[in-house]
């Protein structure tokens, strides 16, 4: 098919025909050709945000909701560099994004003009991939090659920036196009030989572990990993970016690792003498102190990213490979080994650990709320059929403590890049993505002062997300570092957003939303459940908890993972039963 | 830490060389010397980095390389197994009295001179850096005015060429 048009309307074309149907963005003058055929466009459907920041985040939403490509739309110089946050946070968390910005006319590129950046340049340490379009017989291919790189091998973000006058000049609009990227050839099947060798390790190992991470999710292995977790018998533990991939209620989940993972999941690792990672990068929010994470184990990685494996830490068997077909590889060998470990003893010391350090938290005197207390109420009502996300911060490691995950792509959060406001603008996209489901935004008073903007996106566009504000008031976070480090000296983390400045109710109510309070432990309930009953538009519980609670366990920063606390002092016996 | 010399074979597209610089950059790596240059495929351009890591970092690197889209094949030239050249251009202080000295030098050295002036020459030297550093070093009594160095390039010894298959990659796609 071949037919003449502007380069704005084969952006267009190219869209519609690469399956796009949502876009988050702002116009403003370079993308502005852009925007007039988008108008008329029957098949995608544009959402104007309030902040670049939030099309990017939104889009991420919709992405990790869906597991389509995320699509966001800005505009040149101040526009594209608000997307800079999200697409960082998507290049963390391996999350599809394609970003598409508009860059001034190819003449003026490079003569520091109105609202120029660089940001093909900026973004280069971020993307996966970038491309600068100057010629408008270009956009089509572009688009379809953006699309792949960004959907396949390791999912990330790819941004299109396009010259103005790219967009304004005529040109033959073609389909379908050849992709024309010849270094570009990620590897997905897994090498035989070290399939064999892992199910070998596994079935000799005395105390194994699964250490699960996001790309188990992107390569959609959820069921797969079910599989084979119960046949080996296999403790599992998911990372932050894998909540859900493995049932939390299945007895062999052992909880999430980490800096604030439960005994008995960073127990499992530190004391292992096999770690089978699939989907991980060995990152240091999970290790803590490198040299002394899980010394008897050897390891077993298997990563659709060949640089992941052993760079932080060694692999005893690399396996490069999709996780869907490593695992499904791996299923096959173990059945072909014809033995089964034995882990008899494991289970007994792994199950001491959970039964002597679950995970618990402080009920304070006063009667104020505990919001850990919030997570649990919200994770009985609401339900593991509900969609999470979350902001970064204790808020962040609540919901992941304390909220029961059952199914995959349950809890969306910033994980690797750890970015603040995350929460409100993600739970629009995913709204958007899966509208059918029920999205809640666990977000702090903190992040939520960092695009709560969107919300008027949400209330104009019906997007009836719930944002539950987990409200102490403070930098939770950042304060509980300086309670536990810097001799309780609160160096500006006090938002004082108990005096109500903002109030939260009215904040929402001026959107366009429904606002609600609740302080009390016993109100707890009643509030979520009024929620749950308005479905026309988005609604913001303002939990105001007290300001002195705080993620337990912790693991401090640059310390071994032997160290953690499960509480303030409280340090595990890890020897009882050996 | 030991020298190791990559010959990196990229798409000849604009925006490629501050992708591999910025690479290196990001993930803390040094680059010793970089020579980019034609190949003698149109599509291609070739680069040659020498960096000094140790041999994990450089596995680290390599695969860090491979994830660039615009990047076709990576191959680490073995130093007994490939031919290695410098140029250098320098530029001696040489009148009458002592020209002549300088010149001998340029003999043994296999090197050229390429400018006269009344009272310095330059000259053209190519080789092994250890072949130009001392070269370097026995022209320094004379007073050396300035000096500019080309980064390494490379290339295997033998009739097998690293550019085969990344050329036939690119066929396919065309």
């Amino acid at each position: 098919m071949t037919e003449q048009m502007t380069g704005a309307q084969a952006l267009v074309r190219a869209l519609e025909h690469v399956g796009v149907d949502t876009v988050f963005g702002i116009p403003g003058g370079a993308i502005l050709p852009a925007y007039d055929p988008l108008y008329d466009s029957t098949k995608v459907r544009h959402v104007l945000v309030r902040h670049e920041q939030g099309a990017g985040h939104a889009a991420q939403g919709y992405a990790q909701a869906t597991g389509k490509v995320g699509v966001c739309m800005a505009t040149s110089g101040p526009g594209a560099t608000n997307l800079v946050t999200p697409i960082a946070d998507a290049y963390m968390d391996s999350v599809p994004l394609v970003a598409i910005t508009g860059q001034v006319p190819s003449g003026a590129i490079g003569t520091d003009a109105f609202q120029e950046a660089d940001i093909s340049g900026i973004t280069m340490p971020i993307t996966k991939h970038n491309f600068l379009v100057t010629d408008p017989a270009d956009i089509p291919r572009t688009i379809v090659e953006a699309f792949h790189i960004a959907s396949t091998g390791r999912p990330g973000p790819v941004l299109v920036d396009i010259a103005k006058d790219a967009l304004q000049a005529t040109t033959t609009f073609q389909w379908p196009v050849t992709m024309q990227l010849p270094g570009y050839r990620p590897v997905t099947r897994p090498h035989s030989k070290q399939i064999r060798e892992a199910a070998k390790l596994i079935t000799e190992a005395r105390r194994p572990v699964l250490y699960v991470g996001g790309g188990v999710h992107r390569a959609g292995a959820s069921a797969l990993l079910l599989e084979f977790a119960e046949l080996t018998g296999i403790p599992v533990v998911t990372t932050l970016m894998a909540r859900g991939t493995f049932p939390d209620s299945h007895p062999q989940h052992m909880g999430m690792p980490g800096m604030h993972g439960s005994v008995s999941a960073v127990g499992a690792l530190q004391k292992s003498d096999l770690i089978v990672g699939l989907g991980v990068r060995f990152d240091d929010r999970v290790t803590g102190e490198l040299s002394s994470f899980a010394p008897y184990a050897k390891v077993v990685h298997a990563d659709i990213d060949p640089a992941e494996i052993s760079k932080n830490r060694h692999a005893d068997v690399p396996i490069v490979g999709d996780c869907k077909e490593v695992l499904s590889d791996l299923i096959a060998a173990v059945r072909a080994e014809d033995r089964k470990g034995d882990y008899a003893d494991w289970w007994t010391l792994l199950n001491g650990y959970r039964a002597t350090y679950p995970l618990g938290y402080e009920q304070f005197e006063d009667g104020s709320l505990a919001p850990q207390y919030v997570m649990e109420r919200l994770s009985a009502i609401v339900g593991p059929d509900a969609l999470y996300t979350a902001g970064v911060g204790q808020h962040q490691m609540w919901a992941a403590q304390f909220i029961g995950y059952e199914k995959p792509g349950t809890f969306i959060n910033s994980g690797g890049a750890g970015t603040m406001g995350f929460a409100v603008p993600a739970a629009m996209g995913a709204k958007m993505g899966r509208p059918e489901s029920t999205v809640w935004a666990i977000d702090g008073d903190g992040c939520f002062q960092m695009t709560n903007q969107e919300l008027a996106t949400c209330a104009i566009e019906g997007v009836p997300i719930k944002v539950a504000v987990i409200n102490n008031g403070n930098l939770g976070m950042v304060r509980q570092w300086q309670t536990l480090f810097y001799n309780e000296r609160y160096s500006n983390t006090d938002l004082q957003t108990v005096r109500r400045i903002p109030d939260f109710v009215k904040l929402a109510e001026a959107y366009g939303c429904v606002g609600l309070r609740c302080e009390r432990p016993e109100d707890v309930d009643a509030t979520i459940k009024k929620a749950m009953e308005i479905n026309d538009v988005p609604v913001v519980i303002d939990f105001v908890v007290h300001q002195d609670a705080m993620v337990w366990p912790m693991v401090a920063a640059g310390t071994s993972n032997d160290d953690i606390k499960f509480a303030r002092d409280m340090a595990p016996v890890w020897d009882s039963e050996e | 830490m030991s020298r190791h010399t990559l010959s990196v074979l990229v798409e000849n597209k604009p925006g490629v060389l501050a992708r591999v610089a910025s690479l290196f950059s990001r993930r803390g790596f040094n680059i010793d010397s970089l020579a980019v240059g034609p190949t003698e495929h149109e599509d291609i351009s070739r680069m040659t980095i020498v960096v000094n890591v140790e041999d994990l970092p450089l596995e680290q690197v390599t695969k860090q390389l491979n994830k660039l889209i615009n990047v076709l094949k990576i191959v680490e030239l073995d130093p007994a197994q490939s031919v290695q050249r410098e140029l250098t251009l320098i530029k001696v202080r040489a009148d009458a009295e002592n020209r002549s000295s300088v010149l001998e030098l340029v003999n043994l050295f296999r090197a050229r001179c390429v400018d006269v002036a009344s009272d310095a020459v330059t000259i053209e030297v190519t080789g092994t850096p250890d072949k130009l550093d001392a070269f370097i070093k026995v022209l320094e009594p004379f007073g050396i005015k300035e000096l500019v160095q080309s980064g390494m390039v490379a290339i295997g010894r033998g009739a097998r060429s690293i550019t085969d298959r990344s050329l036939r990659a690119l066929d396919r796609t065309a």
